[in-house]
């Protein structure tokens, strides 16, 4: 089938969340956050090895100085997000619930910065520069899965890859940031897809908007054209932003179960990631700072912020002048995928996407009925599994079962949940299927 | 008031209410109830239908099984200690008690509606755990309960308003024994004697029943029957809901008319003395119901659209052999409860592909 | 009228003799050869099937004590008398009778651990565990939900104050609870060992003190006083179970554990059912 000959592109399966809450910060430009007192950058922001600590309690930081040197290939550095005294390691509240490590910057105020890496010219530089640039700079994916860019960009040379798709979808209903990004600084999202094309060695290059984002298609679609990157259209549908559906939707291809986008020809990033590289290579400056949005109907301005790292979630709700009441929970990250937090102070990383506060009406009451069979879970799945099957398989500890129903494959979207009748647990049973099943496979 | 305009003080969230619990946070306002609802509202077409042929009695019929089911159901909970209230307002037991109502003929005693609704609640579900857990659709059960316990009550029905002036051999149809029951389209058909081949005594032998004027009053809905059955305008009126609602998976309903209709088409042509035309089995008896509301019925349903495509067909055949070949005038219930067994099979057989399987060799090269 | 009885008295009694002779044809040919004494063994077993054993089952067990690969003994189950009896019958030595018993190295009840997290998901200690840690501040001590009372098939664990709470005498030792508790704070000690260190937790010292009023402090106090009895790995002390000697109710008293994390098992009971709403000084 000639994927291309439609106008709109989207992948089987999958839901149409009815309240997106995405109008609530569309239309606010990004602002960005005044200098806080108080930063707690945590270590480990990015998948893989955490990063070797390089400074003590006592030292003094500049902006953009090196907080912490990359341990390995998987690992990626990190800045100060200003100038000031590091107070202490500390532990907080990390974004999965657990407490982690964390430098803590007290500011001086005067946001001394170290000058800037020199200015790349890319077009005629080789990729080996590139991806040491990306890598001097603690690039990670910015999508959530916070993944080293540099290292998704050098493929195995086995893997051969042609087409760089970009990830414009933003699919989780309340986020806004990528696509006020793509709005308001279009050249350096095409700029950073142009420059990851060249370390890839191809010029396939897709950003995949969804079409409720039609300004934004239009501004890129203008500008696009020197950069030789195609603007694809998908249709408003969770998880359009999620890679293998991503790839499916664009170019027809199926990532192979249990394999990596690079198994289907294709890398998969991030829109604000491509801005990143594009700052990394072209300004010079290091990872510091993201646009996230802050959002959620109790929220008295919901907005688009541009974020240091470190910033405590509190300080970015004081931004947007405080909550109407009391939320019953806080998400990091879009309500679909993102990880509810216990605390306020947990800080933002470079994987934050959004901060999400829900009402306490909002923060759904734990239920579970019975399965009617309805088979929307079924209707729902972007990866055509039986959430059904695996869940009835789960409540009866047979992960075995759910282990041939497949449930490794599982995204954990929520879609399956979020549709689900009797608002059973569908994905938190299938992640302890999958937690059990991977401590099975260890011993 | 002037004063918090002067100094806008920011309420910032203490924390101490935080909820955590697994992703998504967000979920459908869809409630299994809502889905129960949804099935009830396209219910009414058929019973609208079903008063305004047999009159209030069919009313009386209807109210009175739902109300035993919701009583049943409530009875089973508070003995075997289950949420009563939860277990009543999901709706389940009323969808299944106006179902088995809109399955029984106007003129039934009281005690049919109670012996249905023990039945279909008890035995068709809550011994195998509730809602959800039940292999056979609880209304098949009772209905099939009732039609082998009380064969007499269950396949007599009165007649029906209009059928004196719309028929022209309305004696055919109007049993000898007293004023005011009549036979079902399908009895009689069931009682004459088959005639093999096709000669001119094999084409006559269903003239009486099967013809173009009489299967538009069939169609209509006016003919012997329960009281949800007879009138296919309204029954196709209440599978747009169930569809335009996501309630019913479409292959269902289709693939069973269809199989039927193809099987005793085959057999009309080459035997027309042994079974009616395609149209005349389409339009009489229970099908057309039990296809949209019966068969179709989520719990008891594959999951997957091809399972209900291989269900659907199974249903049809079945249906069709006993309407043609059996003893009994009608064969749907059977049918569908023979199928119903078979639903884990289907789902088995039917598990389709996940993503990343298809093009795995293709990929990995 | 006869001659109709006769024939249909003659057909089918040919009938029936013939399927028995088929029946016991095949019955010959495909033979299964079974000891009896397999049988009588699997009688003998108390017939739990709790897995105790490390066989599939009693009848499992049966067939491996039969063949010799297991002593009699191995039964956490059952009592030394009925030990005895299948050891007689057999003509074997009954085997050493290491009776176990499940112990939850966790003293963390609702009044002594700050519950931090308000958690709203399935009711499952594995499950709640993966979301942000399970409901209770501590991330190694017990969660709570009951998943080792919902495997033990003795009924011996019941849940006090969010906390898993053994009842000894009706534990078998079978170590199914310690198989399904996704933190390990289960442990299979020496039946009758009458002190326990309530604490499962490696973290420092001060780390456990936020989120628990009862951790152990890893002081080694009770390893100064008694180092044949306890060993402090890290910051958590253990009983030594496996050193032959085990700890008196007298040596708490000699030891004076600052937090009362080292408790004898009659007065942790205590304190979880007879007087809940007490809580150590």
């Amino acid at each position: 089938m000639n994927k291309s000959s439609r106008s709109v592109m989207t992948f089987k399966n999958g839901i149409h969340p009815v309240c997106h809450g995405k109008e609530l910060s569309e239309a606010f430009p990004v602002q960005t956050a005044p200098l806080l007192e108080r930063y707690t950058v945590t270590v480990a922001q990015n998948a893989g090895k955490s990063p070797q600590l390089v400074v003590n309690p006592g030292d003094k930081v500049k902006k953009y100085q090196l907080l912490a040197r990359a341990d390995g290939f998987v690992s990626a550095n990190l800045h100060s997000p200003t100038s000031g005294e590091v107070r202490a390691i500390i532990d907080v509240p990390g974004p999965a619930g657990v407490p982690v490590k964390a430098v803590e910057i007290i500011s001086d105020g005067l946001d001394e910065a170290l000058p800037p890496l020199p200015s790349i010219d890319w077009k005629n530089a080789d990729a080996k520069t590139l991806l040491d640039r990306i890598a001097e700079c603690g690039i990670v994916g910015m999508g959530g899965a916070s993944f080293p860019t540099h290292v998704k960009l050098s493929p195995p040379p086995e893997k051969q890859v042609d087409t760089l798709i970009l990830n414009g979808a933003e699919c989780e209903p309340f986020l806004t940031a990528d696509h006020r990004l793509m709005l308001e600084d279009p050249e350096s999202v095409l700029a950073g897809a142009a420059i990851m094309g060249k370390i890839l060695g191809t010029d396939r290059i897709f950003i995949g908007i969804e079409v409720n984002k039609i300004n934004a298609m239009s501004v890129l679609q203008e500008k696009a054209e020197p950069y030789g990157v195609k603007i694809v259209p998908l249709k408003v549908q969770y998880p359009q932003g999620s890679e293998k559906q991503l790839i499916d939707a664009i170019t027809g291809r199926q990532v192979p179960s249990g394999g990596l986008p690079m198994d289907a020809r294709c890398v998969v990033q991030n829109a604000g990631t491509a801005s990143a590289v594009a700052r990394a290579v072209i300004g010079g400056l290091p990872l510091i700072e993201r646009i996230a949005t802050v959002t959620g109907r109790v929220i008295k301005k919901p907005g688009n912020w541009k974020l240091r790292i470190g910033t405590p979630v509190i300080e970015a709700i004081r931004l947007a002048e405080g909550v109407t009441e009391e939320p019953g929970k806080l998400i990091l990250g879009g309500p679909m995928m993102g990880i509810s937090q216990t605390s306020f102070d947990v800080p933002v990383a470079k994987s934050t996407s959004g901060i999400l506060l829900l009402s306490r009406e909002q923060a759904v009451n734990y239920t579970s009925g019975n399965c009617i069979r309805c088979g929307r879970c079924v209707q729902g799945c972007p990866m055509r599994l039986l959430p059904c099957a695996i869940a009835a398989a789960v409540e009866s500890y047979r992960f075995d079962l759910a282990q041939k129903q497949h449930v490794m494959d599982c995204l954990e979207c929520g879609a399956c949940a979020y549709v689900c009748p009797a608002k059973r647990p569908l994905v938190q049973h299938n992640r302890r299927a999958k937690a059990e099943i991977r401590r099975q496979m260890k011993k | 008031m002037d004063e918090n305009k002067n100094t806008p003080e920011i309420m910032l969230p203490t924390g101490e209410s935080l909820v955590v619990s697994s992703s998504p946070h967000l979920s459908s306002s869809d409630r299994t109830s809502y889905i129960m609802g949804k099935v009830l509202l396209a219910l009414i077409f058929p019973a609208a239908a079903g008063i305004w042929y047999f009159g209030w009695r069919a009313a009386w019929v209807i109210f009175l099984t739902a109300v035993f089911c919701i009583g049943a159901e409530a009875l089973w909970c508070k003995v075997a200690g289950k949420p009563v209230k939860a277990t009543v307002l999901d709706g389940s037991a009323a969808v299944t008690g106006v179902i088995l109502g809109l399955n029984m003929p106007p003129e039934v005693p009281f005690y049919v509606p109670l012996l249905g609704a023990i039945l279909a609640i008890w035995i068709g579900k809550q011994v195998f755990g509730g809602l959800g857990y039940n292999p056979f659709n609880p209304a098949v059960v009772a209905r099939v309960g009732l039609l082998i316990a009380l064969p007499g009550i269950m396949t007599l029905s009165p007649v029906p308003r209009g059928m004196d002036q719309n028929y022209p051999n309305v004696k055919e149809f109007r049993t000898p024994v007293d004023a005011v029951t009549c036979a079902t389209p399908l009895s009689i058909v069931s009682a004459s004697p088959k005639i093999k081949g096709n000669d001119y005594y094999a084409q006559k032998n269903f003239e009486k029943v099967d013809t173009p004027a009489l299967v538009k009053e069939y169609f209509l809905g006016c003919k012997g029957g329960s009281i949800g059955e007879v009138c296919i305008p309204a029954i196709l009126l209440g599978a747009l809901v169930l569809i335009g609602f996501n309630l019913i998976n479409w292959r269902v309903p289709v693939c069973y008319a269809g199989t039927v209709a193809i099987i005793t088409g085959i057999v009309n042509y080459f035997c027309p003395g042994v079974t009616p035309s395609p149209l005349f089995h389409l339009v009489t008896g229970g099908l057309m119901f039990a296809a949209v509301f019966m068969a179709t019925d989520m719990v008891t349903c594959p999951i997957t659209g091809t399972g209900c495509v291989i269900f659907a067909f199974g249903c049809g055949v079945i249906t069709s052999v006993i309407r043609i070949w059996g003893n009994y005038p009608e064969g749907v219930s059977f049918a569908i409860l023979f199928m119903n067994a078979l639903v884990p099979l289907i789902d088995k057989w039917s598990r389709h592909r996940p993503f990343g399987y298809r093009h795995r060799k293709e990929a990995a090269k | 009228m006869l001659h109709l009885v006769l024939i249909a008295v003659i057909t089918m009694g040919c009938l029936g003799l013939l399927l028995g002779l088929v029946i016991g044809f095949f019955a010959k040919l495909f033979k299964v050869e079974s000891d009896s004494r397999v049988e009588l063994v699997t009688e003998l077993l108390p017939g739990a099937n709790c897995g105790g054993c490390g066989k599939a089952g009693c009848a499992d067990f049966a067939k491996s004590i039969v063949s010799g690969e297991n002593a009699p003994g191995k039964c956490p189950v059952s009592s030394k008398e009925q030990i005895t009896a299948i050891a007689l019958a057999l003509g074997i030595d009954a085997g050493e009778g290491f009776k176990k018993c499940a112990v939850v190295r966790c003293g963390g009840d609702k009044h002594q651990v700050a519950r931090t997290v308000n958690y709203n998901g399935v009711l499952d200690c594995a499950s709640a565990s993966l979301v942000a840690g399970g409901p209770k501040g501590c991330r190694y001590g017990c969660v709570g939900m009951g998943s080792c009372a919902a495997v033990c098939p003795f009924g011996a664990i019941e849940i006090v104050n969010n906390l898993a709470l053994v009842h000894a005498e009706l534990c078998v030792g079978c170590g199914r609870c310690a198989a399904a508790c996704p933190r390990g704070v289960i442990e299979l000690v020496p039946v009758g060992s009458p002190v326990h260190v309530y604490c499962n937790s490696p973290e420092k010292g001060p780390e456990k003190r936020k989120n628990c009023k009862v951790p152990c402090l890893g002081c080694r106090k009770c390893e100064k006083t008694f180092p044949e009895k306890f060993k402090v790995e890290g910051f958590l002390a253990r009983v030594r179970y496996d050193a032959g000697v085990l700890p008196t109710p007298e040596d708490i008293e000699v030891v004076k554990c600052p937090t009362g994390a080292l408790l004898t098992a009659a007065r942790h009971q205590e304190i979880e059912t007879i007087d809940p709403e007490y809580s150590i000084k």
